[in-house]
């Protein structure tokens, strides 16, 4: 049986903080500009999701990789480290 | 906060505490900043760390409970095809005596904060949960100490040593060190999956608190330049799969699709059947080499370990190296304070020392291996696929004579792979290892 992203970021202990330490700076250009969308594909957490006309960002889950911020072609991406303490917290690492 | 202090560091990992040691034992007023729980909370390694650069720093590290996984005895490498696969390994007993501890397996959280905890017992302020935003300069422009997030204030102090691994968006900030382009890292996820140790022992062979690693190189990574590693803990498994990031990017793989795939290659699959996953982290690895490395030191600041793209792809090793930068950063730091110069003249002793040392000479030996690999995706693709064709056909027994077996494969590998090109492949091979 395949383990969903779901399931596998459930396994996770996560302190989450109410703002998100993520954000697409422009969103319209991820939309009209981007093709290739990288961002839906390389996240290890599934953090952004195409829902509709917009791309959302669920940091709840983020696994604080960094890839998103480098990995967008048009570096559209804002991308801080959650405050300290928050985010999520390795049990085995 | 507003107190002054000697030594700042960013970052609680082995790099950050191995020089916080150092500085303690020599009466350094040191202060350290993790911005996780806990030192370990942010921190994913494959899971190996090697007794020798441990022991320069902690000769006693095995009496202070380090909290060591498995002692490895056996190295194992294995090429896989989609479906199939050759294994080397090579075991030997003087692992498991008198050179024991050269490689064992750790669970970062328990490492590093067992590692910080030594540090804070020799006197350095351990400070978790404070992210570094900035740096303090002085008139001169010369780093003066560190800015906390969210009015946690500034901390000055007369050297800083950033040690914040590799992606730090500090780094990039300050400006003392580019923000990496995405085929100078590999992104990677792992799973720690719970077995209990008794089946271990028996599916690898090992006994008491001996272990295994195994690195897994081939068709494993979707066709991208990535590597896979499995490796025993004391009652789980490590697994753990990565790839270049602009591979990623290009080739629309998810990382959590790749890692499911990966566990059920019939390799794998049997290894780690019945058990039960706790944990999946992703982390960056550090593939720019040296060619990628900032300048290490300067006016008031030091880089070490990820933070200083210090990383052994072929050989693995990453941990040590960060150790082994710490280590000598913090020597360097000790040289400049009793100096009274803290400038990037005063802390030359940094760059001279790494130097001479395996460190950086092992990073120029291999400056050309990332590229190697980035470049030639037969080893990923077109190379595991024509080795599989032709295990299977010769241990096929079918009436067929070994002379048109070795015919048939190669004209396979011909068409897969031309001559001209498996020769440039291998004599690029040579020299990105050489």
């Amino acid at each position: 049986m395949t383990a969903t992203i779901q399931d596998k970021l459930f396994l996770d202990r996560f302190k989450v903080d109410e703002e998100s330490h993520l954000r697409i700076v422009n969103g319209e250009k991820c939309l009209k500009e981007c093709e290739g969308q990288a961002c839906l594909h390389l996240c290890p957490a599934n953090v952004y999701r195409l829902e509709g006309e917009r791309i959302t960002v669920n940091y709840e889950g983020c696994l604080e990789c960094g890839s998103c911020r480098i990995g967008c072609p048009h570096l559209n991406i804002e991308w801080r480290f959650p405050r300290g303490g928050y985010g999520i917290s390795h049990r085995f690492g | 906060m507003r107190e002054e202090f000697d030594a700042a560091i960013v970052g609680a990992g082995p790099a950050g505490i191995s020089a916080a040691c150092i500085l303690a034992d020599a009466g350094i007023k040191t202060i350290v900043f993790e911005r996780g729980e806990y030192p370990g909370a942010k921190n994913m390694s494959g899971g190996v760390l090697y007794g020798h650069d441990l022991a320069q720093v902690l000769p006693d590290y095995a009496e202070r409970n380090c909290p060591i996984e498995r002692n490895i005895i056996e190295s194992r490498i294995w090429y896989l095809s989609r479906e199939a696969g050759y294994s080397f390994g090579y075991r030997d007993s003087i692992f498991a005596g008198e050179r024991k501890h050269n490689a064992f397996t750790i669970l970062r959280a328990k490492f590093d904060r067992w590692y910080a905890e030594q540090a804070r017992k020799k006197g350095a302020l351990i400070v978790p949960s404070t992210v570094v935003v900035d740096l303090l300069r002085d008139a001169k422009g010369q780093v003066a100490g560190v800015v906390g997030g969210r009015d946690q204030g500034e901390v000055r102090a007369r050297v800083t040593l950033l040690a914040d691994g590799i992606n730090s968006p500090l780094a990039a900030r300050t400006g003392f060190r580019r923000e990496p382009r995405p085929e100078q890292v590999a992104l990677a996820v792992k799973e720690i999956i719970d077995l209990p140790s008794e089946v271990i022992e028996q599916r690898f062979g090992v006994s008491g608190a001996d272990g295994v690693t195994t690195e897994i190189l081939g068709e494993v990574t979707g066709g991208m330049d990535g590597i896979a590693a499995l490796y025993t803990n004391r009652s789980s498994i490590s697994l753990a799969i990565g790839a270049n990031l602009a591979d990623f990017a290009a080739r629309k793989l998810r990382p959590y699709e790749l890692m499911e795939s990966f566990k059920q290659h019939p390799m794998v699959a049997p290894l780690i059947a019945g058990g039960q996953p706790r944990e999946y982290i992703a982390h960056w690895l550090p593939e720019g080499g040296y060619d990628a490395m900032p300048a290490l030191y300067g006016d008031g600041y030091l880089i070490a370990g990820d933070s200083a793209m210090l990383f052994n792809a072929l050989h693995r090793e990453g941990n040590n190296l960060a150790m082994a930068s710490g280590k000598m950063a913090a020597e360097a730091i000790i040289e400049s304070l009793r100096r009274g110069d803290s400038s990037k003249r005063g802390l030359a002793g940094y760059g001279e020392r790494l130097a001479a040392s395996y460190v950086l000479k092992d990073m120029k030996k291999y400056r050309r291996f990332g590229r190697f690999r980035y470049e030639r995706k037969e080893l990923f693709n077109e190379l595991p696929r024509v080795a599989t064709f032709a295990a299977r056909e010769m241990l096929t027994v079918n009436g067929v004579s070994k002379k048109e077996k070795q015919k048939l494969i190669m004209r396979t590998v011909r068409k897969e792979v031309p001559l001209p090109k498996l020769f440039r492949l291998l004599w690029q091979a040579w020299r990105a290892v050489r």
